[in-house]
């Protein structure tokens, strides 16, 4: 413990005293400890909560916050005091910690927050003490794994579609969730349809009907109307077939899913029809014809994909695996035992059923399970005592492994009823974040029009938002200028899109925007159209430009043309004039130009003197780089 | 109807099974280390931690401050430290060979922490309480040469009767050199404390009586340059 070696070090210094007698060569010379020896007390104030400690104690641990100089960050001058903003309650453990060299894990404070406290002061969560180690591990686990199933059933079932999914995904997707789409529906209710035909007519086949005429034996229904059987066998059969065939198909990963219980499930259950199909009529093999037609009642398992139910408790059966083959140990244990013990107690008696121990295997199993037939009883006096002992510990021996097997059962069931929950709570969550995300947008979007509006009246605008509005809109207006796009609203967006077609033709600059489009299609599902929308934007900008600005443009224009464009310093310097040249804003988001390809050389596109504006703005654009307009752009 | 015969076999039969294994259960029940099982007798420990709740407070701080050398603040700090470490108030050997072990990672320190211990034990009643911890420490870290030389003659007597002989010698030197542990430059040897102790005895033992008494100790230790200079190295520790 680091405590006690700091604390006894002095002791053991100077027990040294011991060795100089004897010492064989000089000593060393003592490390020179300038620090003072002397103790003070520190003033930790957490939330308005004033802890008191002595410096010595919180220097125990030289590796944490509080014991290394990252405290000093927290001094406070004014209050001499060190000042931290956390939660008082988990600090006075934290402060114990220090005190008493034991961490210990308050069981009412939720895991999380105290792992996050832990972090914050520099303290690894393993030195907690043995007392509350394993408290905490359990919830840890616990917390780590109803995080890990949450992220699960998000991902897992209502994630939309990726955009470029091939039919073979939507077909898994429509197999594995058919809450999707109605088709997906449709299909999945048919199966289950088909298949509870099918256990049915299983069962029904061997109800004995009335004999035809002519007959007195009664016959069972599969044979009387053997074709009308073999239609609807052959109907399940085919639907089965086919599903399982389109399961194969859509799965993304064939092997997985041929190893998968399902798909081995399906495969038992048509089986037997094309055995049946392919065998010839022959009397020896019928017999074995027959005993595959069992094999057909496991398309009731098929059901475990329509019932979650079935799900769960297949589940946990499996994951009480352990408590299952226990149970079947002890029982065989048991049931061997008491089988031995009766059969040689009822060994001697006439016309005994206890022929031989296996028989007697029957007799313990029908006991034990208190069931007793009653087909074989004892007729000795050891004989019944026994069985007596066999039907009391039998009760004993089924019920010790029942309560695990249950209990997990409950666990699973209310996780799963947990994650339905949690679905149907994500939802909501989602929901109410995207309102909140449209706010933020439409008020974003209020204030530009404000802004656009009148510049005067921007006095009004400012009183309503708060400071965080303030700096968050201006950062929102900065990403708009540097990449040159605007913010819009849904609807200004599809009116775009729509009207993208008619300006298709008009505008010149398409052209290059289709350039610009072919290069750089990576920004999102509608590059070329963005491009296009900032092509109108221009367009639309330099139809605005009053007469004052056209002439400052020609001047640009003189400007650009005469200085060879090859320095970037020389645009630059036209750069910081355009900026003083132009107050509206608008002008100078039409002469801010679309990220340019580099591919363009200045000599490609420079175009003949009368050339329309956007003529000159691609003149500019082509000689002006990247870097530059972002320049111009961040004023 | 019961077959006596078989009856009669079968039980003699677990009879003598019954006769061949009981040895084997007895031998394991006797085993000690079973016997320590909880499993074996599980109320006697409650009694036996009620009983070990020893608390001890020590004499008045302006008691202590006369007795030793140290200031009230020194005072202070010190019990602070040691009844932080020992709630209850006092060491007893096996806590103290622990602490003492921690500083010696290499080698195997509790022989000379048993010695240490029963130099601190002044009233030798088996534990060391504050005030032994403080009278030794204000001795070897305050104390006047003379002072720190009887300290260390009375640590080197083992049985306290004023002589140091050879066989004590080698017990302490022993214990040193143990505290060295495996791994030394050069190789520890096995005669390496008895020749230490030979050279120790021929500087102490003036008289060559084969034991080193309290005043042959002191007089040998004040002629001698070395021992003297270091006697004020370990001043500051406090």
């Amino acid at each position: 413990m680091a405590a006690g070696v700091a604390t006894w070090l002095p002791f053991a210094r100077a027990a040294a005293v011991g060795w100089l007698p004897l010492a064989k060569k000089t000593m060393p010379k003592p490390p020179v400890d300038n620090s003072s020896r002397s103790d003070e007390i520190l003033y930790v104030n957490v939330s308005g909560v004033r802890f008191q400690t002595w410096k010595n104690t919180l220097d125990r641990y030289p590796e944490t916050l509080l014991g290394s100089s990252e405290k000093e960050f927290f001094y406070n001058e004014d209050t001499q005091e060190y000042f931290f903003d956390r939660d008082p309650e988990m600090f006075r453990h934290i402060l114990n910690f220090y005190r008493t060299g034991k961490l210990h894990y308050p069981r009412n404070e939720c895991i999380q927050a105290f792992d996050e406290e832990l972090a914050f002061y520099g303290i690894v969560p393993e030195i907690i003490g043995d007392c509350c180690m394993e408290e905490y591990r359990d919830r840890k686990k616990e917390n780590q794994e109803r995080l890990a199933e949450d992220t699960e059933a998000n991902e897992a079932s209502d994630a939309p579609l990726p955009p470029h999914s091939t039919s073979r995904e939507r077909l898994w997707r429509a197999f594995e969730n058919p809450h999707t789409s109605t088709m997906a529906l449709v299909f999945y209710y048919v199966t289950g349809f088909f298949i509870a035909v099918s256990v049915i007519a299983n069962v029904v086949e061997t109800v004995p009907c009335r004999p035809p005429k002519g007959s007195v034996k009664d016959l069972p229904c599969g044979e009387k109307y053997q074709l009308a059987f073999f239609c609807m066998d052959t109907a399940c059969v085919l639907i089965f077939t086919f599903e399982y065939l389109m399961r194969l198909f859509a799965a993304p990963s064939r092997c997985k899913f041929m190893r998968s219980v399902m798909s081995v499930i399906d495969v038992v259950a048509i089986m037997p029809y094309y055995i049946g199909l392919v065998m010839p009529e022959n009397e020896d093999v019928s017999g074995a014809f027959v005993t595959l037609r069992v094999f057909r009642v496991f398309r009731i398992f098929k059901f475990s994909r329509h019932s979650q139910g079935l799900r769960i408790l297949g589940y946990t059966l499996k994951s009480c695996a352990s408590e299952l083959g226990f149970l079947l140990f002890s029982l065989t244990m048991a049931i061997i035992i008491f089988a031995t013990v009766m059969f040689y107690a009822e060994k001697g008696t006439k016309g005994s059923t206890f022929t031989s121990i296996p028989a007697s295997f029957w007799y313990t199993i029908v006991t034990m399970t208190t069931l007793g037939y009653g087909d074989m009883v004892p007729n000795t006096i050891a004989g019944k005592i026994f069985g007596s002992i066999c039907s009391l510990s039998g009760v004993l021996v089924i019920a010790l492994p029942v309560p695990v097997i249950v209990s997990n059962f409950s666990r699973i069931y209310h996780q799963n009823q947990r994650a339905d929950k949690m679905r149907a709570q994500q939802k909501v969550r989602l929901a109410r974040i995207r309102m909140a995300k449209k706010g933020t947008t439409n008020a974003f979007l209020q204030y530009k029009e404000d802004r656009d509006r009148d510049s005067d009246s921007t006095a009004l605008c400012v009183k309503n938002r708060s400071a965080f509005e303030h700096q968050h809109h201006h950062l929102l207006h900065c990403l708009e200028k540097t990449t040159n796009h605007e913010f819009t609203d849904e609807m200004t967006y599809s009116e775009l899109c729509m009207t993208e077609s008619v300006g298709f033709r008009t505008s010149r600059s398409t052209s290059l925007s289709s350039q610009q489009g072919a290069q750089n299609n990576s920004t999102g599902c509608c590059p070329r159209r963005a491009r296009r929308r900032a092509a109108m934007r221009l367009a639309n900008s330099t139809v605005s430009v009053s007469r004052g600005s056209v002439q400052e443009l020609d001047m640009l224009h003189v400007k650009t043309t005469s200085i060879p464009p090859q320095t970037r310093s020389s645009l630059n310097a036209q750069a910081d004039d355009l900026k003083l040249n132009c107050g509206e804003q608008d002008f100078t988001a039409a002469i801010i130009s679309i990220p340019t390809p580099p591919a363009n050389t200045p000599d490609e596109s420079l175009p003949p003197s009368p050339a329309p504006i956007p003529g000159i703005l691609r003149n500019t654009r082509a000689t002006a780089y990247t870097h530059d307009t972002v320049k111009i752009s961040s004023l | 109807m019961l077959d006596f015969g078989i009856l009669n076999r079968g039980v003699a039969k677990c009879l003598s099974l019954f006769a061949k294994l009981l040895p084997i259960f007895i031998s394991v029940i006797e085993n000690p280390s079973f016997k320590k099982c909880k499993f074996t007798k599980p109320l006697a420990g409650i009694y036996e931690l009620e009983l070990s709740a020893v608390r001890h407070r020590p004499e008045g701080l302006e008691q202590l401050e006369a007795q030793t050398r140290f200031s009230r603040k020194e005072l202070q700090i010190l019990y602070r430290g040691f009844k932080n470490e020992c709630p209850s108030g006092v060491v007893n050997e096996e806590t103290f060979k622990d602490i003492y072990s921690q500083f010696f990672p290499q080698g195997d320190a509790s022989t000379y922490a048993h010695f240490l211990f029963n130099a601190f034990d002044t009233d030798h009643n088996g534990s060391v309480s504050f005030e032994d911890f403080v009278m030794g420490l204000s001795i070897l870290l305050r104390g006047t040469v003379q002072e720190k030389l009887n300290w260390a003659f009375n640590l080197y007597d083992i049985n306290k009767d004023g002589y140091i002989t050879k066989e004590e010698m080698l017990d302490i030197m022993k214990a040193i050199y143990d505290m060295m542990g495996k791994c030394t430059y050069p190789v520890l040897k096995e005669e390496t404390p008895r020749q230490h102790v030979e050279v120790f005895f021929q500087k102490m033992d003036k008289n060559k009586d084969g034991v080193v008494t309290i005043d042959e100790f002191i007089d040998c230790c004040q002629n001698d340059e070395n021992i003297m200079r270091s006697m004020h190295l370990f001043e500051n520790v406090l």
